[in-house]
């Protein structure tokens, strides 16, 4: 394990949504302050800080991770994606993003982009994921505007349709 | 949105040399700033500005606020704190980690006061006083009656009596508050983006704190805003924090509020304690109501407070048909979190009162609990309806709201699955509540506060004003600006569907912009997002621009298709002459008209093709002298009823049935609508079952994680069935009410009444937590059982005094532990995580040691004095402990006795502990006190054999491991 002093910034460089970049961050700087404020991903919110509310989710590796719960250097070299990589290039919503929009699973959107990450994440290592597993992994975020119900049906509907 | 661009107002670009800011808050709930030393703060490198109470002294003025007493408040203290997590002083920095770096070299001693936590207690005679100069915690009184209600509670064959203690909560939007302040020198505007969501009668407040006219600060918003609920409303001491840093500095200042900051400071729904008294006959007619409510504000009182105190004024018999009423209202300041505006604003409190005494009305008088609701309904032919207390309910049949609810929400079958269940000896339980559903406020229904006399003296007040406006370029592009600052409740659609629809084009034709600036945009101090307003408000005003756009445009195609302006119609994009549709123009040439050839408009009118909308309803009058106040425009109607199972083995409350009936006048969006009420619901959820802001006796705050304040998960909050009914209000074009406030009114109250019924119980206060239910169906808890000899724990009340202990044997003769105990230099070596150890006096230390727990660690400067000491038999520590995460004091005896194999060294210890540790640590606290302990003993066994040189001193502090083991970062 690389030593790095307590002032020393050092370059982290990672994949962000199929792109290569870099940037400086300090040992205790904290994933999502780098993706933010060094990264300028937007698409990552901060709701809490302490890995509750899910906000702030990621995929780093393919595994959906909180992104204020890890240092920025421990993930250097690592694959990140983030709710923005969803979209197509022309802009065009991804099929869950549509199924959240039809569904009006989303008020304000803070919590949004964590979920989808969530709900892709965990799609793509249990497709056949049924209405009780899929409601544990939802458990994992919080959103105070549409009391999940908008939600549940967006994911339910994504993932028949995933499978089907 | 779903794009994940990012729009929110963290996200927005900032300009060049924008600095960030870190506020250093108060640990103590009450105490007199004795000194700030910022020196070292403001050597830090990176650090630009550290200002205290004193530079905000010195460039502005208090606050103004509703009740005419010496309550100053600057946005940084001034000489005392009065709540545990108030901003003391703010540090400007390169960026926010420098800024939080410097925070905690800033040197604050404090000399800690009595607090007063509890509104009972706070209104007391002889108790501490929040704010002295006031002389009384009590600040306002104000007692009403409507018709005569002492003769109804005579003449009453049953009278019900509550009390009600509602408590501390908020929907705490998932973000934060975010604020970037600007200066300019030249014209002396303050500029400032912030996600501040309104009402503007905060903007004169902040404008005159900064000592400028409004029209020098300049307020703007973001496209997006992550949720408000009303709370985005108390940004406003933040907004003049950062603009007097701004100004100091001579460059912008961001400040981005955390979760800790939010929960501690932000804001809470005032707790209240009210007693609620129902005079009935015995069929279950209720003819008076008595209302004593005591209304906890915190330590300051914040315009637009004590808004929910009266706002539900006019309407404090619900949907009841009540002719007599008594109402004192009084308004008390303690040592907590200001309160403000949170979503229900007053109603949640309100209508927990009126429905759990309509509850005990039907049982105390023997009768079914719909049957007395029922009874009790304005009837549906008695509309317009003006409640006592002066609501003008205008339109709505309740009965036939509460028929559809009944009948397709099964309650039939409800009862007959209680029966079933209860005969299986399970607990279970059906709730009912009904409520009013007030939207857009009177602007003057806080004047209520005042007599009549007072309110002849400083003028009358009321309205609602509201803007909105529709433009048309050239080529015919359609857009939208309004006044609603909305957090994503979908205002842009609904405004885009309102001006599609008198225009003939689609929705999606339409550009919609509801970000607002002061500068630029119509405002009134009206505007903003809270209390239901927009769709008898924004939405009017949007619909009275479109019908003028629209007016316009057939006037002008008249003249061009030779028909009568009354013939034209609107669709496909097309102007045509309604009975012969091929006589037609494009719509955007007939917009072009306005644009590029204003001669041939027709006689009288003016160019362009641009209306504001302006709506401000008549019916929200001032208060007359009887004090009767119409509170709000509209009054929507909830019905909801519901089955609960309680665990008797874990006391946890599981909804097994929810049915929500609403009636919200004509419905502008269904799909949007809906949203409101499942969102609304999973809150009412919330403070029904877990959500509380939860502070010790002497005011440490104890709720700062979203572990410790619990919002409710998926889990937690199930589907409600939903139904409608529609009866369009009278008062406006579009006969919508508001909809997005009515189940964090009902729910709470349906589910006490549901638990109630279950347990057989006569009262029961929120939230419903396992613990408290646990402790209905078994008694309290017994004491922990003694299993280990450390019995650290904290105390059955919710102090986070930490009490404990317990015993070790160290394998060394007792003069030899001795003087390691009394030895500095072997001391520091055994405490975890001290750095430093000095002998300063006489047997009195002071020590720098690292500490964390959970998710925050840092560093403590310690006092530790040894007295009574009887060497080399027992000695008593006491000290205190000040840093960043808060403050502690307490003592500690400890004895010394030889026993074979060593010495046996008992201990007892009591610590008091406040600040961040309190806040965010409380679960940890107990089990962390006691493993800290006993690592003390294993290294002063170790240092006393030597058989460790090294001591731990390789390793991380234990705290730091404890962190991670529990998954944070550490």
């Amino acid at each position: 394990m690389p030593q790095i002093g307590r002032n020393e910034r050092v370059r982290v460089s990672l994949t962000l949504d199929g792109k290569k970049v870099s940037g400086l961050a300090e040992p205790r700087m904290l994933l999502s302050d780098f993706l933010r404020q060094q990264l300028s991903a937007g698409a990552v919110h901060v709701g809490c800080e302490h890995g509750v509310c899910g906000a702030c989710t990621i995929r780093v590796d393919g595994r959906a991770v909180r992104s204020c719960l890890m240092f920025a250097v421990q993930a250097q070299g690592c694959d990140i994606e983030t709710a923005a990589g969803l979209a197509g290039e022309d802009g065009e919503l991804d099929a869950l993003q549509k199924a959240f929009r039809k569904n009006h699973a989303l008020q304000c959107g803070y919590c949004t982009p964590g979920i989808l990450m969530s709900v892709t994440s965990f799609l793509d290592s249990n497709p056949d994921a049924g209405e009780d597993e899929l409601k544990d992994m939802l458990g994992g975020h919080l959103c105070r505007c549409t009391g999940y119900v908008g939600i549940m049906r967006a994911v339910l509907e994504y993932a028949a349709a995933r499978r089907a | 949105m779903l794009s994940a661009s990012a729009r929110f107002t963290d996200d927005m670009p900032l300009r060049a040399g924008t600095l960030h800011a870190a506020v250093l808050r108060s640990p103590h709930a009450h105490a007199e700033i004795v000194s700030i030393d910022t020196t070292a703060a403001e050597a830090r490198e990176g650090v630009v500005a550290v200002l205290t109470g004193a530079d905000v002294k010195d460039v502005t003025t208090p606050f103004l606020i509703v009740v005419k007493e010496p309550m100053d408040q600057w946005c940084l203290a001034v000489d005392r704190v009065r709540f545990t997590g108030e901003a003391v002083a703010v540090v400007v920095a390169q960026d926010r980690y420098i800024a939080e770096d410097a925070v905690d070299d800033i040197a604050v001693v404090y000399k800690p006061l009595p607090a007063v936590i509890s509104p009972l207690d706070a209104a007391k005679d002889g108790a501490p006083l929040v704010h002295e100069a006031v002389g009384r915690n009590v600040v306002s009184v104000r007692e009403f009656t409507y018709g005569d209600p002492d003769r109804a509670f005579a003449e009453a064959d049953h009278h019900v009596d509550l009390t009600i203690d509602y408590p501390r909560n908020s929907q705490t939007p998932l973000e934060g508050y975010v604020v970037v302040a600007d200066y300019n020198r030249q014209d002396g505007v303050y500029d400032i983006l912030s996600n501040f969501q309104g009402p503007f009668t905060v903007h004169p407040v902040m404008a005159r704190a900064l000592c400028v006219p409004g029209s020098r600060l300049r307020m703007r918003t973001a496209p997006f805003s992550g949720g408000g609920f009303g709370v985005k409303q108390a940004i406003f001491p933040y907004v003049v924090m950062c603009a007097v840093a701004a100004r100091k500095v001579g460059r912008p200042v961001k400040w981005v509020e955390d979760r800790l900051e939010h929960l501690t400071a932000a804001i809470a729904a005032p707790n209240r304690v009210v007693r609620v008294e129902a005079a009935a006959t015995k069929d279950g007619r209720v003819t008076a109501l008595r209302y004593d409510q005591l209304d906890d504000y915190g330590a300051y009182l914040r315009p637009p407070m004590p808004g929910p105190l009266y706002r539900q004024h006019g309407v404090m018999t619900g949907p009841y048909d009540i002719p007599n009423m008594a109402i004192t209202n009084r308004l008390v300041m303690t040592n907590k979190t200001p309160s403000g505006m949170v979503r229900g604003f007053g109603g949640p409190q309100s209508f927990y009162a009126l429905e759990r005494v309509m509850h005990r009305v039907a049982e105390v008088a023997g009768l079914d609990r719909l049957e007395v609701i029922r009874k009790n309904l304005v009837p549906a032919d008695a509309f317009p309806y003006r409640a006592c207390g002066g609501a003008l309910l205008d339109s709505g049949n309740y009965q036939k709201a509460v028929d559809i609810a009944v009948g397709k929400g099964k309650l039939a079958a409800l009862m007959k699955r209680r029966d079933a269940a209860r005969k299986e000896g399970r607990l279970y339980g059906i709730g009912m509540a009904a409520v009013s559903d007030p939207a857009q406020s009177n602007m003057g229904y806080l004047s209520t506060i005042q007599t009549a006399e007072e309110r002849k003296k400083s003028g009358h007040k009321g309205g609602n004003i509201s803007f909105a406006t529709v433009n048309m370029e050239p080529l015919g592009a359609i857009s939208v600006t309004a006044d609603s600052i909305p957090q994503g409740q979908g205002h842009a659609t609904v405004l885009a569907q309102i001006v599609a629809d008198q225009l003939g084009v689609p929705p999606d034709r339409i550009t919609v912009n509801t970000e607002h600036d002061t500068h630029k945009d119509p405002w009134s101090i009206a505007t903003g997002n809270y209390s239901c307003r927009f769709s008898s408000a924004t939405a009017v005003a949007c619909h009275k621009a479109a019908v003028e756009i629209r007016a316009k445009l057939a006037r002008i195609a008249a003249q061009r298709l030779n028909v009568k302006a009354a013939d034209i119609d609107f669709a496909d994009g097309m102007v045509f002459a309604r009975n012969n549709p091929g006589n037609a123009l494009k719509l955007h040439r007939v917009a072009g008209v306005a644009h590029w050839q204003p001669g041939e408009l027709p006689e009288g009118m003016e160019p362009g093709m641009r209306a504001t909308g302006v709506w401000a309803p008549p019916e929200l009058e001032p208060p007359n002298d009887q004090d009767q106040i119409n509170t709000s425009l509209t009054y929507g109607f909830v019905f909801d009823f519901c089955g609960v199972e309680i665990d008797r083995d874990t006391g946890q409350v599981r909804i097994d049935k929810y049915v929500t009936m609403h009636d919200s006048g004509t419905i502008l969006n269904p799909l949007l609508k809906d949203g409101q009420t499942y969102g609304a619901f999973a809150w009412g959820v919330g403070c029904a079952l877990m959500e509380e802001f939860v502070y010790g006796p002497k005011g440490e705050f104890l709720s700062g994680t979203f572990a410790d304040y619990l919002p409710p998960t998926i889990h937690e909050v199930p589907e409600p069935e939903l139904y409608h009914l529609e009866t369009p209000t009278t008062l406006t074009p579009l006969g919508a009410k508001g909809g997005a406030e009515g189940n964090v009114m009902s729910t709470p109250v349906c589910l006490a009444n549901a638990v109630c019924d279950a347990l057989g119980l006569e009262n029961i206060n929120l939230p419903m937590t396992p613990a408290k239910i646990s402790a209905l169906i078994h008694g309290e808890e017994p004491a922990r059982p003694d299993t280990s000899t450390d019995k650290a724990g904290a105390g059955a009340d919710r102090s986070r005094a930490l009490t404990g202990q317990g015993s070790h044997t160290v394998p060394a003769a007792p003069e030899q532990v001795w003087a390691a105990l009394i030895d500095a230099d072997r001391l520091a070596a055994v405490i975890p995580g001290c750095h430093e150890l000095e002998l300063v006096g006489e047997n009195e230390y002071r020590a720098l040691v690292t500490l964390g727990v959970g998710p925050v660690s840092g560093r403590f400067k310690a006092r530790v004095k040894l007295s009574d000491m009887k060497p080399p038999d027992a000695v008593t520590l006491s000290g205190d402990l000040a840093g960043p995460l808060g403050a502690s004091s307490g003592s500690g005896r400890v004895r010394l006795t030889g026993v074979a194999g060593g010495t046996r060294v008992d201990y007892d210890y009591e610590v008091e502990i406040t600040g961040r540790v309190a806040a965010i640590g409380g679960r940890m606290l107990d089990g962390a006190a006691g493993v800290v302990i006993n690592q003390f003993f294993r290294r002063l066994t170790k240092r006393i054999h030597g058989a460790d040189k090294t001591g731990d001193a390789g390793q991380l502090p234990f705290w730091r491991r404890l962190a991670r083991k529990l998954g944070f970062g550490g």
